[in-house]
């Protein structure tokens, strides 16, 4: 099985996370597209790492997984407090942090 | 003068010299910063300095009779090392030589006098603690100017009379017009100030020293270029201008009446205003290799002598009168410094005997003020000598003494530099003696129309004024100077004394081969001049009433005359307009322009900032959609790069 | 040697103890801080005073040396030391803060309305006394830290430290336009700052290249023939150093931020402002642009002193058409650092003596008017000078004062800025004769601002808001005092400073490559020989460390 079928796999992820980033309004499944273009970016790792036989790049989707945790954490919390104030979950309705 | 200059170290009694300005400077602090407490005898002790400085000032000249002439009698005493950095150095130290010994006697002995004058005339004035106090600044600063024995302490001294001028004119300072005047004092003098201390500059670069034998010396050595010195002379004029009112700085003397009439008779009669003659006098080695700042010193000696006269014609207030007068005594003396040597002496001895009769006049026109409740308009006046009978002989021998009369002391000294300025010979001579006895014609015009509106005539004072003559503690020093008014002239000459005297600071009297018009006879001349004015004077206007207003109707030369010759309008129009309308501009252009362009270019940041600052749309997605396309610009460009 | 005391580092600690000391107190106690203040700034006076008596005149250039290894990455260190100039001018910085905490006693007390408003626990109550005095301490601190460093990299540090407690000390406690002026004064600043960094960069760079390793070592920069710039890196270094000291002086056309600054800061601020902080940029011009870049500064020099002489006439003229007495004040300072400026870029002896002596001088001087003014307008709540007149009549001490302080502005011979204006000028004039002339004509229009402002205010008919007006109180008297003293006594007697002095601006100027002008008549017999030190044959005698 070739490799590099992993890697376009892990563009389509990713590309899928980055749109939908881009033009979803709602806070969770822009949240949820974060994540995918997380795990595209880990998956992109662990390719690199088989293809060039050492353990770098697992080491450092690990490092990624521990991060996108603490991530998940902070970020729901932030969103549940925005929906509990604002009665909302769309990320144009906070948009106060301006000029 | 070839002789090199040398002064020996101070010995003996001449250790004391220090003493001189130090007593009144501990006057002047004690009665300054004293406080109320020093009200009660204050006076006594402003009193008591300059009558000791005299004193030792008396002990020191009888000890420099007694040493043998020439440079002997040129003492220095080193008090401290001053001013030290590299190359330059300023002592504190003072000279005393015979020049400077009889600028001593005369100022603290006028000055003693007036100052006991003043315990009688500033007695209901409750700051006169303050006056005496202020009055001893004035006598130490001008001690230390004529001790110095460089020209920097000579400049401290200079500014330090300047300084107590200033206070001392503008002592009842709640008038405005003694405030102004004070000022304008302080100011005129600072635009002379401005040419010393660049002749001090430019000495110290020539000669590598400001000390006066170092100067001297290399001045005698012939070493300097001739147009150094004559710049060094013109500076120096020009601060000799300032100080003691010669044209075209001569403006101030007259606003300057507005101090209490000691001052006036102190500061500007007897002593500050001739500090100009000191110094021309002092700096005779410069000016012998000068010859044309000569010329200069002469001619605007020889200007103001005729300024100042005409000035004096016109006045209707009497102590303007008299500082015209002063002013136009001043030019005389100038004149003779400037004629050169051998007439340095003479114009000293005019400026010894100008102080006595001048000082004199003063005093007995205050006491005239005093009694006629400081009245100086002289159409208040009138019939005053039936009434103030001891004032008016006073007020009689200053007049006598100034027209020039046999034997009061101005005879012996104006006459001698008319004489002086014909013995140059030629056209300058001419012209020069002339216009002497030009002056001296017109000295006996506004001094007899001085004496016939005060003191003769019918009474025309108010009736509420009872006047009366001073008492007792201010008659004295007026009896004592009329006094040296009548004798000091013949005493000073006699035998050529005093030109003797001076020879080791301003070089001897030269021998003319002969007058170009013989003594007698020019004598005879001048008195004929001055029976001229006297006469012209007292037929115009002592045979007819003198009406309480100044006439309107006057002829051009009188409305001149009464303009001061338009010497405030000249600086009113060529330096104080436009010099207000550049501030004016210059406030304007540094707030709009050198700060408007700094807050120009604050603006342009701001203005550009608050378009920016819309980029910030608070929009989370649109933060995300440019961030990705920073990305993929940076990759693209990456691949590029790569496959570049 | 000298001794080893590290006497910069106790003086510049002493009020650093004093800030901490100062935080430590409670809220309520927090009147204390004053007292705390005085008596920090009382005893680095003391210690300055031990290190005056202590330095030798005749010993080595830098005495009290300090040297540690700061960052050693790029060669920075904590060097301190001081020669003749940075002594005098620490001298004059201690004898001024006591003076300044003095003249602040009341001005930061706190507001009776905010303190009620903080009592309701609505605000944070940050102004008060305890900020006020820890960072008029921390100023005092840097300031020193600025004149004893040895340290190119220390130097700059510190330089713009200096900012932040000066900015929050206008910025907190000034005037009505406070905010505007503190802001400004930050802006100004920090571009200067900016560009010399740059050039400190830059220095670094060239240490780099010629000495194969870098430092900011002044003493090593500066030894003769340590460093081979080109002429162009010369004049850009020379510039950006130059720009920042030029802004910091101020010199014409780079003034515009201080009669701002000094008019809305409080009284003490405005002295410590002007009298003191300003002095880095001449004191840097001196110690840093010329013994750094020589070449530059003889090239560069005509330029320079055109500007001087452009900001005597213009500071001075701006000085007469002021109607605000503090802008009065800044003004007339705007024309005493062209002198100062002047004297330094004349390359002579009694130029670069003279204009140290000028900085010390002139922070009296200025200290002096700032005071007597603070005074006139805590009393009549106007500093306009309009609203003024026959002071003098109702307030004699008070009316003296402010003429002593306007006769010093003006230098009146006997006063000590006369002594210290005469020496730029004649040091000057022996070079640059015409610039000399024109700088001359600046003492008429001393002169006449100093003679209009004492007219005007202590002079004239007593106006009836004056009326009520009291003398001087026991606590001005106190403030006042010391800076009399100082002005008449420096002129009287200004020997002992000038003689730790101009070693060092010798030393100065012979990097310079300058010699005085020997006088055009050879010297003629003297009858007080002159001391043994003398310039002969335009070779400069130094008295170095035997």
């Amino acid at each position: 099985m070739r490799v590099d079928y992993y890697l376009y796999l892990s563009a389509v992820l990713f590309t899928i996370g980055a749109v939908g980033v881009l033009v979803r309004r709602n806070a969770i499944v822009v949240f949820m597209c974060i994540e995918l273009m997380l795990n595209a970016v880990n998956l992109s790792l662990v390719t690199f790492a088989r293809m060039d036989g050492n353990l770098d790049g697992q080491i450092i989707a690990f490092f990624v997984m521990v991060v996108a945790a603490a991530e998940v954490v902070i970020g729901l919390a932030i969103i549940m407090s925005i929906f509990r104030s604002r009665r909302s979950a769309s990320v144009d309705n906070a948009n106060l942090l301006k000029y | 003068m070839t002789s090199t200059t040398h002064y020996v170290a101070a010995t003996g009694v001449f250790h004391l010299t220090f003493l001189l300005v130090l007593l009144p400077t501990v006057g002047a602090a004690v009665l300054l910063l004293g406080g109320r407490r020093t009200n009660p005898w204050g006076h006594l002790l402003g009193c008591a300095m300059p009558i000791l400085s005299f004193v030792i000032g008396v002990i020191e000249f009888v000890a420099l009779i007694g040493r043998d002439g020439g440079q002997s009698r040129q003492l220095d005493q080193h008090l401290w090392s001053w001013v030290p950095a590299g190359s330059f150095h300023a002592n504190v130290n003072l000279l005393l030589d015979p020049l400077s010994l009889v600028f001593v006697l005369l100022i603290t002995g006028v000055g003693s006098l007036i100052h006991v004058y003043s315990v009688g005339y500033m007695e209901h004035d409750p700051d006169r603690r303050r006056f005496f106090g202020e009055l001893n600044l004035f006598v130490a600063a001008m001690l230390l100017l004529v001790l110095a024995d460089n020209y920097l302490v000579l400049y401290v001294g200079w500014e330090g009379v300047g300084l107590a001028s200033y206070l001392l004119i503008g002592f009842w300072s709640h008038k405005p017009s003694a405030a102004v005047a004070a000022k304008k004092a302080f100011l005129v003098n600072r635009v002379g100030d401005v040419g010393l201390s660049l002749a001090i500059m430019l000495m110290f670069t020539t000669f590598g020293t400001f000390a006066f034998d170092g100067i001297f010396n290399g001045a005698a050595s012939g070493h300097a270029h001739s147009g150094t010195m004559t710049a060094i002379g013109l500076l120096l004029l020009l601060g000799a201008c300032g100080k003691s009112a010669q044209a075209p700085l001569q403006s101030w003397l007259l606003d300057a009446m507005e101090g209490p009439t000691p001052v006036s008779a102190l500061i500007h009669a007897a002593t500050m205003v001739t500090a100009g003659v000191y110094l021309v006098a002092r700096s005779a080695a410069i000016y012998d290799v000068a010859p044309h700042a000569r010329v200069a010193v002469e001619v605007v000696g020889a200007v103001t002598l005729v300024m100042g006269a005409i000035i004096g014609c016109a006045y209707d207030d009497i102590k303007k009168v008299l500082a015209a007068s002063t002013m136009s005594q001043i030019g005389y003396m100038m004149l003779a410094v400037g004629i050169g040597p051998g007439a340095y002496a003479i114009g000293i001895l005019h400026l010894l005997t100008h102080g006595f009769f001048k000082a004199n006049m003063f005093l007995s026109a205050g006491s005239v003020m005093h009694g006629n409740n400081d009245e100086v308009n002289m159409r208040r006046y009138g019939g005053l000598r039936k009434v103030m009978p001891v004032t008016f002989a006073c007020f009689s021998f200053g007049y006598l003494a100034i027209i020039g009369m046999i034997p009061f002391s101005g005879f012996f000294s104006k006459d001698k530099i008319i004489e002086a300025a014909l013995d140059k010979g030629g056209f300058e001579g001419g012209f020069l003696g002339t216009i002497a006895i030009v002056g001296a014609g017109l000295t006996a015009f506004y001094m007899t129309r001085l004496m016939a509106m005060t003191f003769f005539g019918v009474k025309r004072w108010p009736k509420d004024v009872h006047p009366h003559d001073a008492p007792r503690v201010m008659l004295i020093p007026m009896a004592i100077l009329a006094f040296g008014s009548l004798v000091a002239g013949y005493l000073l000459i006699l035998g050529g004394s005093l030109q003797h005297f001076l020879t080791p600071a301003v070089g001897g009297s030269v021998e003319v081969g002969a007058h170009t018009i013989s003594p007698v006879v020019l004598s005879l001349i001048t008195l004929a001049v001055v029976a001229g004015g006297v006469t012209s004077a007292w037929y115009l206007v002592a045979r007819k009433p003198i009406p309480a207003e100044p006439p309107t109707y006057v002829t051009p030369a009188t409305k001149a005359a009464r303009a001061s010759l338009y010497g405030d309008a000249f600086n009113e129009g060529v330096f104080m307009r436009p010099g207000a309308y550049l501030t004016r501009a210059l406030v304007f252009f540094d707030n709009r322009g050198v700060d408007g362009l700094v807050n120009g270019l604050a603006a342009l940041v701001g203005g550009t900032s608050a378009r920016f600052r819309r980029l910030q749309t608070g929009f989370v997605r649109s933060y995300a959609l440019s961030m990705l396309a920073g990305a993929l610009a940076l990759t693209a460009t990456l691949v590029l790069v790569r496959v570049g | 040697m000298s001794s080893g005391f590290p006497w910069v580092t106790v003086i510049g600690a002493i009020p650093l103890a004093g800030v901490v000391a100062i935080m430590a107190l409670p809220k309520s106690r927090e009147l204390q801080a004053r007292g705390i203040a005085l008596v920090a700034s009382l005893v680095a006076f003391a210690a300055s005073v031990g290190m005056a008596i202590d330095y030798k005149t005749h010993g080595s250039r830098f005495q009290f040396t300090q040297d540690y290894n700061w960052i050693k990455a790029f060669g920075a260190h904590y060097a301190v030391g001081v020669d003749g100039i940075a002594l005098a001018l620490i001298l004059m910085t201690t004898v001024l803060a006591p003076v300044c905490v003095l003249a602040s006693w009341h001005d930061a007390d706190p507001d009776p309305a905010e303190v009620a408003y903080a009592e309701r626990g609505d605000a944070l109550h940050a102004r008060g006394p305890r900020l006020f005095f820890a960072l008029f301490l921390a100023t005092e601190t840097l300031v020193v830290g600025v004149f004893g460093s040895l340290d190119v990299f220390f130097f700059y540090v510190l330089f713009e430290a200096m900012l932040i407690p000066m900015y929050f000390l206008i910025g907190s406690f000034g005037g009505a336009r406070r905010s505007y002026a503190s802001v400004k004064f930050l802006l100004y600043s920090l571009a200067g700052g900016l560009l010399m960094l740059v050039a400190v960069i830059g220095l670094y760079v060239v240490s780099v290249h010629q000495l194969g390793h870098g430092t900011f070592d002044y003493r090593v920069l500066t030894a003769p023939g340590a460093l081979h710039m080109s002429h162009g890196e010369q004049i850009a270094l020379f510039l950006g150093f130059f720009i920042a000291f030029a802004i910091k002086a101020p010199l014409w056309p780079f003034h515009t931020w201080l009669p701002d600054a000094a008019s809305e800061a409080p009284t003490g601020t405005a002295v410590l402002l002007v009298g003191v902080l300003d002095k880095v940029g001449t004191f840097g011009f001196l110690r840093y642009c010329l013994p750094l870049f020589p070449y530059a500064s003889r090239t560069l020099a005509p330029y320079v002193l055109g500007l001087c002489v452009m900001g005597i006439l213009y500071g001075a003229l701006l000085a007469i058409g002021q109607k605000d007495l503090k802008r009065l004040v800044a003004y007339s300072s705007v024309s005493h650092f062209g002198f100062i400026a002047l004297g330094v870029f004349a390359f002579t002896t009694q130029g670069g003596s003279g204009a140290t002596l000028y900085m010390v001088n002139h922070g009296f001087s200025t200290g002096a008017l700032f005071l007597v003014v603070g005074f006139l307008a805590s009393r009549r709540g106007s500093r306009f000078v309009d609203d003024f007149g026959g002071v003098a009549k109702v307030a004699p001490w008070l009316g003296a004062m402010i003429l002593l302080a306007g006769l010093s502005a003006l230098s009146l011979p006997g006063l000590s800025t006369f002594v210290s204006e005469f020496l730029v000028l004649v040091g000057t004039f022996t070079v640059h004769r015409w610039f000399a002339m024109l700088a001359t004509f600046g003492i008429v229009l001393a002169a006449v601002y100093a003679l209009w402002m004492v007219q005007r205010t202590i002079h004239g008919p007593v106006v009836p808001a004056v009326e009520g007006f009291k003398d001087l109180s026991l606590r001005e008297s106190w403030v006042i005092a010391p800076v009399m003293i100082a002005i008449v006594g420096l002129g009287i007697y200004p020997k002992p400073l000038l003689d730790a002095i101009t070693p060092a601006v010798q030393q100065t100027n012979s990097v310079v490559r300058s010699h005085d002008p020997t006088p055009s008549v050879p010297e003629q017999s003297r009858t007080n020989p002159a001391p043994a030190e003398v310039a002969i044959n335009g070779g400069t005698v130094f008295r170095s460390a035997k």
